[in-house]
C-alpha cells in the first residue's frame, strides 16, 4: 500500500501548487476584471472560463500539443531552457491549474464586484497607495468568497484525471495521482488496492469540505453563487 | 405538448434497450483497424446485425466483462488475459480459438539519429524515455518485461519506462517523439510510416497469439458465435493479413 500514499503525497503536492499558482492569477486577473473596462473584456472571460465547460480530454489534447517537444511551447521551452514539461509532476501541474483557474477567477472576480465601493474609496481619500488598498481594504472584505473558489480549486485540481493522463501519463512515484492511481489498480481488476485508494480519496475529500466549512463558515457550499 | 414529452422520454429510453441484433465485440487495442474492417462485411453478411466495437486494452476489457459489462465476443492481445477470463467463468473451455500472431518489436521516432540494433543498446544514454504499455493490464507490456526480464535488462530499464495505457498510446508517444524509444507490435509500427520507424524485432520466448471466444452466457450466443467464426474464417484471415498479422 506504500503506492498508495506515495500517491496521495503526490496528489496533494500537484493541487497545492496548481491552487497556488491560481490564487495569484486567478485573483490577480479577477481583480483586474472586477475593476477595468478594457476592449475584448468579454471574450477574454469567454476563454478564461473555457477550460472549466472544455472535456479535460480535449485540454488534454491542446497541451499535450503545445507543450509536447515538436509543440510551439514546447519546442521553445525545450531549446533554450531545456525544459521538458510532458511525463513530469510539474506538467500535471500545469494541467491541473488550467483546469481548476476558471473556478478562483470566477468565485475572486463575483467577490470583487460585490464589495461596496465606498470602503475603497474612503482609503483613497485617506491618501492610502492603491497597493495598500488591495490589501489592506479589498482583499481582506472579499477573502470569503475567494476563499470558496480556492478550495473548489484544490478539489479539483487534486481530481484532475483526463487531462493530467494525457499530458503527465501514469508513471508511480512521479506523476501516478490518486484518480489515476485508482483507474490503473481498476484496469489490471487490483480490486482490493483499488478500495484501499477510493477510501483514501473520500476521507481527503471529505477533510477538505470540513476544513472548508469551518474556515468559512456558512458560506463555502453556496460562495461561487451568492455573494450578497 | 404532452407528446412531445413522451416521445423524448421515449428517445432518451431507446440506446438502454438493447436490439436483439447488436452484438458487443470487445477487442485488443492492437485489433482496431482490422476489426473496424470486419465488422461492416460481417454486418453485410448478417443483415439487421450492428456490431459494437469495444477496444482498449485486453486487461481492461476483461475487467469489465468480469464486472458484468454486456459484451459478447472478447478477442484478446494474449492468452494469459483469455485464460484469465476462463478461470473467472467468463468464457467457456474449449471456446476459444486462435486466430492471429503478431511480433514485438522495438520502435524510435522518424528522423532519429541512431538506430537501436537490439534489447541491450536501449541501456545507452541517448534513450531517456521508452514507452511500455502497463504491464499489470496491457499484454503488450507483459510480453516486454518477459523479454526484457529474459536478458536481465528489466532492472536497467524500468526507471526509463512511461506506462502507456494501451499499445496505441505507446504508439502515439513514439509518433510525437515525447519518448526515445517505444515496445509495440509490429502491426502498430506499421499504421503510421511517417511518424515512426521500426527498429528491430524482440525475440519472445512464448509466440504472440491471439485468442476470441464468444462470452459465456451470452443473450446473442448464435451470433456471437457466427463472429467468431468469421474471425477464423478465410475472409477474416486475409482481412487481418492485410493489416499485418501473421497466421495463428
Amino acid at each position: 500500500m506504500d503506492e498508495a500514499w506515495i500517491a496521495l503525497r503526490l496528489t496533494l503536492k500537484v493541487a497545492g501548487v496548481a491552487t497556488a499558482i491560481n490564487v495569484i492569477l486567478g485573483v490577480g486577473v479577477a481583480y483586474l476584471f472586477a475593476r477595468k473596462h478594457f476592449f475584448g473584456k468579454n471574450v477574454a472571460d469567454a476563454i478564461l472560463t473555457l477550460p472549466m465547460v472544455m472535456p479535460p480530454t480535449v485540454l488534454g489534447y491542446y497541451l499535450l500539443v503545445l507543450l509536447g517537444k515538436n509543440g510551439p511551447i514546447g519546442y521553445f521551452l525545450k531549446k533554450y531552457f531545456d525544459i521538458n514539461l510532458i511525463f513530469t509532476w510539474q506538467g500535471a501541474v500545469i494541467a491541473a491549474s488550467i483546469v481548476s483557474f476558471p473556478l478562483v477567477f470566477k468565485a475572486a472576480r463575483a467577490a470583487f464586484e460585490s464589495l461596496e465601493p465606498q470602503y475603497e474609496q474612503a482609503a483613497r481619500v485617506l491618501g492610502v497607495s492603491d497597493i495598500a488598498i488591495f490589501f489592506r481594504v479589498t482583499l481582506p472584505l472579499a477573502w470569503r468568497g475567494i476563499l470558496a473558489g480556492v478550495l473548489l480549486s484544490f478539489a479539483r485540481s487534486a481530481g484532475e484525471f483526463g487531462a493530467t493522463l494525457m499530458v503527465a501519463g501514469s508513471i508511480p512515484g512521479k506523476t501516478q495521482t490518486l484518480s489515476i492511481a485508482v483507474y490503473e489498480a481498476v484496469q489490471a481488476g487490483q480490486d482490493e488496492m483499488a478500495n484501499f485508494l477510493v477510501l483514501l480519496t473520500s476521507v481527503v475529500c471529505i477533510t477538505v469540505l470540513l476544513v472548508s466549512g469551518k474556515l468559512a463558515p456558512g458560506r463555502v457550499a453556496s460562495g461561487v453563487h451568492d455573494h450578497g | 405538448m404532452k407528446k412531445i414529452g413522451s416521445s423524448l422520454v421515449f428517445s432518451l429510453l431507446l440506446p438502454i434497450q438493447v436490439m436483439a441484433a447488436d452484438l458487443t465485440v470487445s477487442a485488443a487495442a492492437s485489433l482496431t483497424n482490422a476489426f473496424k474492417e470486419m465488422a461492416p462485411v460481417f454486418e453485410k453478411q448478417n443483415p439487421g446485425t450492428k456490431v459494437l466495437l469495444n477496444f482498449a486494452s485486453s486487461g481492461s476489457l476483461l475487467q469489465q466483462i468480469i464486472k458484468g459489462a454486456p459484451v459478447d465476443v472478447f478477442a484478446s492481445a494474449d492468452q494469459e488475459t483469455m485464460s484469465q477470463a476462463e478461470q473467472a467463468g467468463c468464457v467457456k473451455n474449449g471456446d476459444q480459438k486462435i486466430f492471429a500472431s503478431n511480433q514485438l518489436v522495438v520502435i524510435i521516432p522518424k528522423g532519429s539519429k541512431q538506430n537501436p540494433t537490439g534489447l541491450s543498446d536501449l541501456t545507452k544514454s541517448q534513450y531517456q524515455k521508452i514507452a511500455i504499455g502497463l504491464p499489470a493490464s496491457v499484454p503488450v507490456g507483459r510480453y516486454t518485461k518477459l523479454a526484457l526480464e529474459k536478458k536481465n535488462l528489466w532492472g536497467v530499464l524500468e526507471s526509463k519506462m512511461i506506462s502507456a495505457q494501451s499499445v496505441r498510446q505507446a504508439l502515439d508517444y513514439v509518433a510525437r517523439g515525447e519518448v526515445d524509444a517505444g515496445f509495440v507490435y509490429s502491426t502498430d509500427a506499421v499504421i503510421l510510416p511517417n511518424e515512426v520507424t521500426q527498429a528491430f524485432v524482440v525475440p519472445v520466448d512464448l509466440p504472440i497469439l491471439y485468442p476470441i471466444a464468444p462470452i459465456n452466457g451470452s443473450p446473442n450466443n448464435i451470433l456471437a458465435n457466427k463472429f467468431v467464426a468469421f474471425v477464423v474464417s478465410p475472409q477474416g484471415r486475409e482481412i487481418l493479413s492485410s493489416h499485418g498479422f501473421g497466421k495463428p
